[in-house]
């Protein structure tokens, strides 16, 4: 613990040094801003900025601090055009769209920019100083997660996914369904065989992510915007002084906590990040709240705020086996270790003993970079509140352009933008047969985790299926997976039972 | 629009006045790579923008053209780009895999023109610290007795380059690749946690990727599967050739250019390549990058390259991945 606390005080000591505390504050601001534009997230905003760090000859640790900055800057930034547009910043930013929007349209956008900004500041908070305290011990525990592991998470996860059956099970079920089929498409892993893809060559690696989320979520919004545009039936959205209060935070505050940990502990993970955590925590609230979760989906702030502080969460705990191990926990971290390595720097449990200043230069600065980016995004509320005031004749446009832009900026593959199209007339066409779009993303983020790590622990183990019930850490999972499925129900009857009691003794 | 022309015309002079020792001069230097960024194909353009800096004028771009494993970068200067003189796309064996199986369709080796190399890196057989397998030999033995009895697990599918080296190290005691237990991970990263965490009992990773984990004592690497013994830090460890098996695996990184672009373009671009590859400079980017020299060019690397890919559908044939 010892070692830890020096090692703290030696990283605030990097941190704190004016330029590099410029460099936080530099890299917390565009990560916001690229975190807010439709269609770039971190993954690019990093990548673009690697290079141009890289030649502007800043120190190792300058540059390390300001693509961290990005990266989970463009966490916090995701959730501006989910809230305000309905089309998700980036795409771990997708279930901030459900209860986000709503929200907004009821003229509480700044009430949700505000609250989202602080779960976002506390479960990047609550992240760094577990990854301080915890980090390589965390790591060694996460790398002894096998893929019979994963396939019981995913069990988990898609449990989860039976609180979204709303009214309708049966077009809840076909929209995971469709989710599924879209993410088996592609070349398998497991025999080289081409899935699905008809003998075109751009889907062989499958469907970008990113390219689901725009098309279906983006595209599909603004054709309805524009459907209802040309219906006459778009309503102006009111602009409300609203702010987060008090009693929302009271409210949320258990949320906030248990997404926080929950969204690092997937973020530590190898493999899963900032949208399988999202995902996930948004369904388990929904669980949880039991028979109170009936308003989630139509502006609650629990379904706001688990989100949020779970893929802040989660970006923090992705830096874990990056840091510890040298091990990517996802594909911005994978961008991140590449610049360790271009400025000759060996990551890894060694970085901490070789380059202190780097490792423990790195982590203080997610401190004060947490802090900052609070306080950069807490006043622009009231500015990005008021984009909504834009006339939707220029607002859409304005969007479809970004989000060209942005996608193009990803996949640079004119196939794609066709796709973002045909994909956004498809979602728009669901919506209009009343399909959530929720599902249909879930089967496509937990669809190809679930596919791959079974089929991993059915090649590991020859095909013998007990495997999956082999470790104690997938039995606990699953019991975790049964509390989860019949505690919440357990609970309101026992509740209505209690209340009709008193109901009757009191008569 | 008027900038661009100004840009152009500038350009222009300075070419003229710097007296074009070539040709074709290059304006608006692009690498292709045709993935997402931060992968294999990311690192070798990063190796022509930075190892060809002093031999172009402009800074070269680097851009992304992911989708279809590679397919579609090489279906675009096929179709749209053929005769680019400005652009180069950043390509490795796994590509000339994916030629040699016919994953890219209609396309073959003979569809673009091979430029240039960025270097080599190698199969390497790695096992955690504390592994049973001391030895190559040991493992071997292991599989002998039967395929199925060790688990393997590598970064690619069934059928990529990484599946390949295992395949291949099995094939050279004659033994049956398709009964292996083979682990199919997405990406190097997660097939080195698998290994660390024990799902996995050999992964068929490259030596590139195992410089920044060999000082850490979590792996050891029981041989590489290079034609020769490798410098410094791997000079210790031998190569699966002397071990007695047959069965080697080189990564090669380089570029390709569309079919139709001009004698006069390529052979500008062949130039610079080879004036990059005399300077000390290049040698350092691609130690830097995990990579080892191995420098071609032109007319010797397009016939070279050729070869490859005919020798590995023998391979593949072998190997039962096509008929």
């Amino acid at each position: 613990m010892d070692t830890v606390f020096a090692g703290l005080s030696q990283g605030f000591a990097v941190a704190l040094n004016p330029i590099n505390f410029f460099y936080v504050i530099i890299g917390c601001f565009s990560g916001t801003l690229i975190g807010a534009l439709p269609g770039i997230g971190p993954i690019n905003g990093v990548a673009i900025l690697l290079p141009i760090a890289y030649s502007a000859g800043l120190p190792p640790e300058s540059a390390l601090i300001l693509l961290a900055g990005i990266y989970y800057g463009a966490e916090y930034g995701g959730r501006v055009s989910s809230i305000l547009l309905n089309v998700p910043g980036d795409a771990g930013a997708v279930f901030t769209t459900l209860d986000g929007n709503p929200m907004a349209k009821k003229g509480e956008a700044g009430r949700a920019l505000s609250l989202s900004a602080v779960a976002s500041f506390i479960g990047g908070t609550i992240s760094v100083i577990l990854m301080t305290l915890f980090g390589p011990l965390l790591a060694s525990v996460a790398i002894h997660f096998n893929p019979s592991d994963y396939v019981a998470l995913m069990v988990f996860a898609f449990t989860c996914l039976a609180s979204l059956v709303g009214k309708n099970p049966i077009k809840t079920l076909l929209a995971a369904v469709m989710g599924l089929m879209i993410a088996s498409i592609g070349i398998d892993a497991n025999t080289g065989v081409a899935r699905f893809t008809f003998g075109i060559p751009d889907i062989l690696a499958g469907i970008d992510f990113l390219v689901i989320v725009i098309g279906l979520f983006g595209m599909g919004e603004l054709i309805t915007l524009v459907e209802h545009q040309v219906t006459g039936k778009l309503a102006v959205l009111p602009v409300g002084k609203s702010f987060v209060s008090w009693k929302d935070l009271m409210v949320t505050k258990w949320v906030i906590l248990r997404c926080s940990l929950l969204g690092f502990f997937i973020g530590v993970l190898p493999g899963t990040g900032a949208s399988v955590a999202s995902a996930v925590a948004y369904g388990t609230e929904k669980r949880i709240a039991g028979k109170s979760g009936e308003s989630f989906g139509t502006g609650d702030i629990r379904g706001l705020a688990a989100p949020e502080a779970a893929n802040n969460g989660s970006a923090g705990g992705a830096m874990v086996p990056m840091l510890t191990l040298g091990i990517p926990g996802s594909g911005t971290t994978a961008i991140l270790l590449g610049a360790l390595l271009l400025f000759n720097v060996t990551p890894g449990p060694l970085m901490f003993v070789q380059r202190p200043e780097i490792a423990w230069g790195l982590i203080a600065s997610m401190y004060i970079g947490n802090i900052a980016l609070l306080i950069i995004n807490l006043p622009l509320v009231g500015f990005f509140a008021r984009l909504l005031t834009i006339p939707q004749k220029y607002l859409t446009p304005l969007i479809a352009v970004l989000a060209f832009i942005g996608v193009y900026s990803v996949v640079s593959n004119p196939f794609d933008l066709y796709m973002i199209i045909g994909l956004g007339v498809f979602g728009w066409l669901l919506r209009k047969l009343g399909f959530s779009l929720a599902p249909v993303i879930l089967g496509v983020v937990l669809g190809n985790l679930f596919e791959d790590n079974l089929r991993r622990a059915l090649s590991i183990s020859g095909g013998d299926w007990m495997i999956l019930i082999e470790s104690g850490r997938s039995i606990a999972i699953y019991v975790l997976t049964a509390l989860i499925l019949f505690v919440p129900p357990l609970v309101s009857s026992l509740r209505r039972r209690a209340a009709t009691n008193a109901a009757t003794s009191e008569a | 629009m008027k900038l661009n022309r100004f840009a152009a015309t500038a350009l222009l002079c300075t070419s003229l006045i710097a007296g074009s020792a070539f040709a074709a001069t290059i304006d608006k230097p692009e690498c292709v790579a045709p993935a997402k960024p931060g992968g294999g194909f990311d690192l070798t353009c990063r190796i022509a923008q930075t190892g060809l800096k002093d031999q172009l004028q402009e800074l070269m771009q680097v851009t992304f053209m992911p989708g279809g494993i590679g397919a579609v970068a090489i279906n675009m200067f096929n179709t749209t780009r053929t005769d680019d003189p400005n652009a180069i796309v950043a390509f490795s064996s796994g590509s000339l895999l994916n030629i040699a199986t016919g994953k890219y369709g209609e396309w073959t080796e003979n569809d673009v023109r091979w430029l240039a190399t960025a270097g080599a890196d190698f199969g390497a057989v790695v096992v955690r610290n504390d592994s049973k397998f001391k030895t190559l030999a040991e493992l071997m033995d292991a599989f002998k007795q039967g395929e199925s009895t060790v688990v393997v697990g590598a970064g690619g599918s069934v059928g990529s380059q990484d599946w390949m080296k295992a395949a291949l190290l099995i094939k050279s005691i004659e033994k049956d690749p398709k009964k292996m237990r083979y682990v199919a991970y997405d990406g190097g990263g997660d097939a080195i946690t698998g290994l660390l965490g024990g799902s996995i009992e050999v992964y068929f990773g490259d030596v590139g990727e195992m410089v920044s984990h060999l000082g850490t004592g979590t792996m050891r690497v029981l041989a590489v599967m290079s034609p020769d013994r490798l410098p410094a830090p791997f000079a210790e460890i031998p190569t699966t050739k002397e071990l007695g098996y047959d069965a080697e695996w080189t990564i090669m990184r380089g570029y390709y250019m569309g079919k139709n672009v001009s004698d006069d373009a390529y052979n500008a671009w062949v130039e610079k390549f080879k004036a990059a590859y005399a300077t000390e400079e290049f040698a350092k980017i691609q130690k830097e990058k995990g990579l080892l020299p191995l420098n071609m060019a032109g007319k010797e690397f397009d016939d070279d390259v050729k070869k490859r890919v005919d020798r590995m559908r023998g391979i593949a044939k072998e190997a039962g991945l096509i008929q």
